[in-house]
């Protein structure tokens, strides 16, 4: 997909239209055909791009946008608006009760992550609201479904509800309130098993056990990789059931996840949570916002700004930009930078969520290990060899002596004093950058295309250098 | 077409040559909802607009968006389409129906015979079966052990899973079930560890098969992307040609992503086919023949349900006439 991104795909639009003062009804419908497109490959429900679509176009001829401004911008502008407001508004959590239980239900397909989105949500509201969370094991069916839960239990340190596979659900779940009451806990999960929303047979015991928990929030989990069957899903279950919101499960992997739109239009009840990883922390309130991005694939841009500024002190940042800047950069700085980076979660992660840098990660082999060695290395460095990098450049046995007492190789020693030098170059490119020509939408394009990665001199376009 | 001796290959050719009609009807069933759902849309299409136009093509075009099918895909054949129409000045629209079966059929097979025989006649065969998470690779694993029991091979089960809750379990109960060898090391041991393990005993104890679970891993985490690569790499190192099998478990539900899931694995364990899952629901599937399309990589097994039985070898024919009962 030669175009991941819509704002891509409409300059490329765009591109043929140049030259033109105003945009035409013809133009704009040109640039729907892209939106379109770029919507589809995000996997939002055909139906649902329709309608999207239409209103989108309806907007953009109305308001009289153009005027002195990017069009493509403009129009990524408006989609991304009608996305976070179809998508929900303002980030929606959950009404806790502050006295008494809440019971909640999860339900959904088998593999959408139940069993792990039960723990998350069960650790989260602990952490977060001070609850006293049981878990309750529904899934009589999968094999060793109960010992999972009872696993993630043990590791939350969470109580766990389970009577076998011997006892019908809807006994277990009647049995469980009962314990609950005796018991301080005051919010309830229910882990049901997963089935198919055509299943009847299955379809009829959920509703059973609806009608015995009679619970306060009944949330349908769904796999963010979800197709356009995202549609079908969301409706039967919604119908049979009524339920009161969703969950977004695997947003951690590379899926752009257009089925929360879809899921989102359906029901037009609330998405509340996000499962974003393996961890059982991995797991955060749903933002609108982010996820309109992300279907754009537009980048994350909002959870990366939360992540530095939770985890880095924004003196150090200044210290270090200033530092960049100025050319002095050395090996302490590259030791504090990694440790920056480090507490910000894992790299690969982080660099998603940099717009335009989705396609780079893919290629480039980012490990968190490698900052592991890369410290190992720069600790069996001398003080005086780490403020000031050119000693290494020069002698050998310097090199060696460090490759030997990191238990690496001299070409690992090579490597990072490359990419030392790369950072070096690069942050003096970028302090003569004119603030002005950095492209809001991209603001690592002209560093990506510029980085040197020893380049050829003086062979073909990419001569190097910076043009201005 | 087959050697006659191979139990798996004549099972395969009562399939093909249609008497098994059991499973023919299973499947048929299996696909109902899908042919239901979607393409008696198009059949409706095709017959209530006469008029071939712009608005029609993209109507076929959205038919098969909703099959999961791949928009690159699905624009090249569409495109196709509105070529053929050009050249062979065709007017009826009935008259696409069967240029869009035939061409589905023609880009599938690609020329080549698809194969859809497991590779299970070695000494010591191992399939190793992968996917991101929550695809169905112990239940497949179950149903695939059960299959090749039926056969008459000595079938032994690999916890691979040593990370998710209760997955060695699971796997262990479908080994009861199915009544298999199994093979496990604690949780949380190194999976590679495991697989080198489970060779040296299934060498040790006259095993026929070794069906290899794994970890669910979304194909993103380049760590655990090296992992499975070593797991490849020690089975590759015990036995030359082995895994004999590398299956990549893809849920049908899945969208767009299907496509890159099947990338990124191929990349790092060279797969050898996909095990489509879960087509006893609403979702088509369609990512599947993307996967064919783009990578080459044939389907060979589909799941229809939770049950031992719930398996198929694959047969694109009968998919598409499957599928297209309603129109040809």
């Amino acid at each position: 997909m030669a175009f991941d991104q819509l704002s891509d795909r409409l300059q490329m639009a765009l591109r043929r239209m140049t030259g033109k003062a105003r945009l035409t009804e013809k133009d704009i419908e040109e640039m729907m055909r892209e939106v379109r497109l770029s919507l589809l490959e995000a996997d939002v429900n055909f139906k649902v791009v329709k309608s999207f679509t239409k209103s989108v176009k309806e907007q953009a001829l109305n308001e009289k946008i153009f005027k002195g401004l990017n069009p493509s911008q403009q129009v990524v502008k408006i989609v991304h608006e009608e996305l976070k407001a179809l998508l929900g508004g303002d980030t929606s959590e959950f009404a806790i009760k502050t006295s008494g239980k809440t019971t909640v239900m999860l339900t959904g397909l088998q593999g959408s992550g139940k069993t792990t989105t039960a723990g998350k949500l069960a650790s989260y509201m602990r952490k977060k609201h001070a609850k006293k969370p049981l878990l309750v094991a529904l899934d009589v069916y999968r094999p060793a479904a109960i010992e999972q839960l009872v696993t993630l239990g043990k590791q939350l340190d969470i109580e766990v509800f389970e009577r076998g596979t011997d006892v019908k659900p809807e006994m277990i779940a009647k049995e469980a309130l009962a314990y609950a009451n005796e018991h301080p806990f005051d919010f309830i999960i229910f882990d049901t098993a997963g089935r198919l929303h055509i299943d009847e047979t299955m379809m009829d015991e959920i509703q059973r056990i609806k009608e015995t928990i009679h619970p306060d929030e009944i949330l349908l989990v769904l796999d963010a990789m979800t197709g356009q069957d995202a549609v079908s899903v969301a409706e039967h279950f919604h119908s049979s059931l009524g339920v009161s919101g969703s969950i977004i499960t695997k947003l951690d992997g590379d899926t752009r996840g257009g089925a929360a739109l879809s899921l989102r239009q359906v029901t037009q009840v609330p998405i509340k949570f996000m499962g974003l990883g393996e961890k059982l922390d991995d797991f955060d309130v749903f933002h609108p916002e982010r996820m309109a991005s992300r279907i754009l694939g537009m980048g994350d841009m909002l959870t990366l700004i939360d992540k530095v500024t939770e985890n880095v002190d924004e003196d150090d940042m200044m210290n270090m930009m200033e530092k960049m800047m100025s050319g002095k950069y050395n090996y302490n700085d590259f030791l504090k930078q990694m440790k920056m980076i480090r507490r910000m979660g894992s790299l690969g992660g982080l660099m998603k969520m940099i717009p335009g840098m989705g396609k780079l990660t893919k290629n480039a082999n980012i490990d968190d290990k490698q900052l592991v060695y890369i410290e190992a290395l720069i600790q069996s460095m001398t003080h005086k060899e780490r403020r000031n990098p050119e000693l290494l450049k020069r002698s050998s046995s310097r090199r060696r002596r460090i490759a030997q007492g990191s238990g690496q190789r001299v070409s690992d020693v090579n490597k990072l004093i490359d990419n030392l030098e790369q950072q070096t170059q690069m942050f003096k490119r970028m302090s003569k950058m004119d603030p002005n020509q950095i492209d809001p939408k991209n603001p690592m394009k002209n560093i990506q295309q510029q980085a040197p990665r020893k380049q050829k001199k003086g062979k073909g376009k990419n001569r190097g250098g910076f043009r201005f | 077409m087959e050697e006659s001796g191979d139990i798996m290959g004549f099972i395969k050719k009562l399939f093909q040559s249609k008497q098994q009609k059991q499973t023919a009807q299973k499947y048929r069933i299996g696909m109902e909802k899908t042919r239901n759902s979607v393409f008696s849309q198009l059949d409706t299409l095709l017959q209530s607009n006469v008029k071939i136009d712009e608005d029609l093509f993209e109507e076929i075009e959205e038919v098969f968006i909703m099959a999961d099918m791949g928009v690159d895909v699905v624009l090249s054949f569409v495109n196709y389409l509105r070529d053929t129409v050009k050249l062979k000045n065709i007017k009826n629209a009935n008259d696409l129906r069967e240029i869009i079966v035939e061409e589905m059929f023609k880009r599938y097979v690609n020329e080549a015979i698809v194969d859809t025989n497991l590779d299970v006649d070695h000494t010591l065969s191992v399939l190793l079966f992968v996917g991101v998470n929550g695809v169905g690779k112990t239940t497949t694993i179950g149903k695939v052990a059960h299959l090749l029991k039926l056969s008459g091979k000595r079938v032994m089960m690999v916890a691979g899973d040593t990370f998710r809750a209760g997955a060695i379990n699971q796997l262990r109960i479908w080994s009861e079930r199915v009544d298999c060898a199994f093979f496990e090391k604690p949780a949380g041991s190194d999976p590679s560890s495991v697989m080198f393990d489970a060779i040296q005993y299934a060498k040790a104890h006259d095993i026929d098969v070794l069906l290899c679970d794994t970890a669910g891993r979304l194909q993103n985490k380049t760590n655990l992307m090296k992992e499975l690569e070593k797991i490849h790499r020690v089975i590759k190192r015990e036995i030359e040609d082995a895994p004999h099998e590398t299956l990549l478990v893809l849920d049908a539900t899945t969208g767009q992503n299907g496509l890159n899931q099947a990338k990124i694995f191929n990349e790092v364990t060279q797969l050898s086919g996909v095990v489509l899952t879960k087509l006893d629901g609403t979702a088509k599937g369609g990512i599947a023949l993307a996967v064919k399309e783009t990578l080459n990589i044939p389907v060979k097994l589909v799941g229809l349900g939770e049950g031992l039985e719930d398996l198929e070898y694959f047969d694109i024919e009968e998919y598409i006439y499957g599928l297209f009962a309603d129109i040809v």
